[in-house]
């Protein structure tokens, strides 16, 4: 067995009231210390206020491969760009 | 779509002397805009008036499809009925946002699907009324998402983040709802005679199901004063719905139709039109499931929930199986 320590994605709040977003990875021997080894790594200039940990293996991913699939479908669906409506300027804002 | 009529928890606001430590640090957060999360400590009262609020919201998303839905096979070309189909699919989705923003209060998706089913939790009064012809989906998306975005704009700035977030992503996506309405519903007022007269009997029928959205006058309401206190309200009911009709009347004008309202007008000194108030007997008698459509909007939701049980249940049944394969598999 190896004795390596597992890799942690490490999600930030940058300020209140944002998402967590992906700002990149860390290895920690658990939760507790993935949290901290977090704020040491990535919050040393105040860049948070809350910290995401999810081990690496959890992390569901679409498969690039599969790009074509699945993002393409809605390139021809301009019907549901509001910009896609003629409205008249008289009318104010809509 | 959204919340009307939440009954707030607790009984008035506090007084910094009568609140504890906890909520007074809790008021001071909200008073400085900074947004609360799930895992922050809150009043109990304020969790709960969340649920009620986000979950009605969430419901009348979904309750919201059937009206809608109702057309989609009989849209006048293929172009409309992509539109609708887009349109229809996208309040599937604010309803899912909605209810993962509920479920972050502690409380679980079916259990809120329940409350729904067993009539203990609304959806807007609004669904209630029939879509009879086509120029009728032109007046849901111009005067229903209309009256919506009225309440969902200040809602992006509400103090709870998780409902916050998915207002911003709602707010986003309903822009295309109102246009796609309005642009439906200018090509019958710009059509023949009988798509012109169709299109102002619709107008006829949802101008005051519209002002009904935003529920009776709380200008007095010590309940709407608490959740103003917490931003989870921003607006009173009246502020809104007076931006409503000022929005919303210039916009009949244009298409030629006519507000069925004899009393609408201008009024100079006050910058504002001075409009007639709903029929609020018809509005509570609505809620109390009086409505022309109440029965056949809860009886679908029923069939929905019953029918796809099988479903719900052998997909999970299916995804434990093999999740213990694969553990027997590594053991």
């Amino acid at each position: 067995m190896k004795n390596e320590w597992p890799l942690w994605e490490v999600f930030i709040r940058g300020q209140h009231g944002m998402s967590h977003r992906h700002v990149g990875s860390l290895h920690a021997p658990d939760a507790e210390m993935a949290i901290k080894n977090a704020r040491d790594v990535y919050t040393r200039r105040n860049e948070g206020v809350s910290i995401w940990v999810v081990e690496a293996k959890n992390v569901v991913a679409s498969s690039p491969s599969d790009k074509g699939p699945l993002y393409e479908p809605s390139q021809s669906k301009v019907y549901r760009h509001p910009t896609f409506y003629d409205i008249p300027d008289d009318v104010g804002a809509m | 779509m959204y919340a009307q009529m939440i009954k707030t928890a607790g009984t008035s606001v506090k007084s910094r002397e009568e609140m504890t430590e906890d909520e007074r640090k809790f008021q001071d957060r909200i008073d400085a805009d900074e947004k609360i999360e799930p895992k922050d400590w809150m009043p109990d009262d304020y969790r709960a008036t969340l649920i009620r609020q986000i979950g009605q919201h969430a419901h009348s998303e979904i309750v919201g499809q059937l009206p809608e839905g109702n057309w989609i096979t009989r849209a006048p070309t293929l172009q409309r009925k992509a539109i609708l189909l887009a349109k229809v699919q996208d309040e599937a989705g604010h309803g899912l946002y909605l209810y993962c923003a509920a479920e972050t209060l502690g409380i679980s998706r079916d259990e809120l699907t329940e409350d729904l089913l067993s009539g203990k939790m609304k959806y807007s009064s609004i669904f209630n009324y029939p879509t009879l012809t086509w120029a009728d989906i032109g007046a849901v998306g111009w005067l229903v998402d209309g009256a919506a975005i009225m309440n969902q704009v200040p809602l992006q700035r509400t103090s709870y983040g998780p409902y916050s977030r998915a207002m911003i992503r709602i707010c986003k996506e309903e822009s295309f709802h109102q246009r796609q309405g309005y642009d439906l519903i200018r090509a019958c007022a710009e059509g023949t005679p009988a798509q012109r007269k169709m299109a102002q009997d619709a107008l006829n029928r949802f101008w005051y199901p519209s002002l009904m959205m935003f529920g009776p006058s709380d200008k007095d309401s010590v309940h709407s004063a608490q959740s103003m206190a917490w931003k989870i309200k921003i607006n009173t009911n009246d502020e809104l719905r007076q931006k409503f009709v000022d929005q919303t009347v210039p916009q009949a004008e244009y298409l030629g139709l006519t507000v069925p309202d004899p009393d609408l007008k201008w009024n100079e000194e006050r910058g504002h039109y001075d409009f007639s108030q709903p029929d609020w007997k018809e509005f509570f008698n609505v809620i109390k499931g009086n409505g022309p459509c109440n029965v056949d909007r809860m009886t679908a939701r029923r069939k929905a929930w019953d029918d796809g049980k099988w479903v719900r249940d052998g997909l999970l049944a299916h995804a434990r199986k093999k999740a213990a394969a694969k553990a027997a598999a590594a053991a």
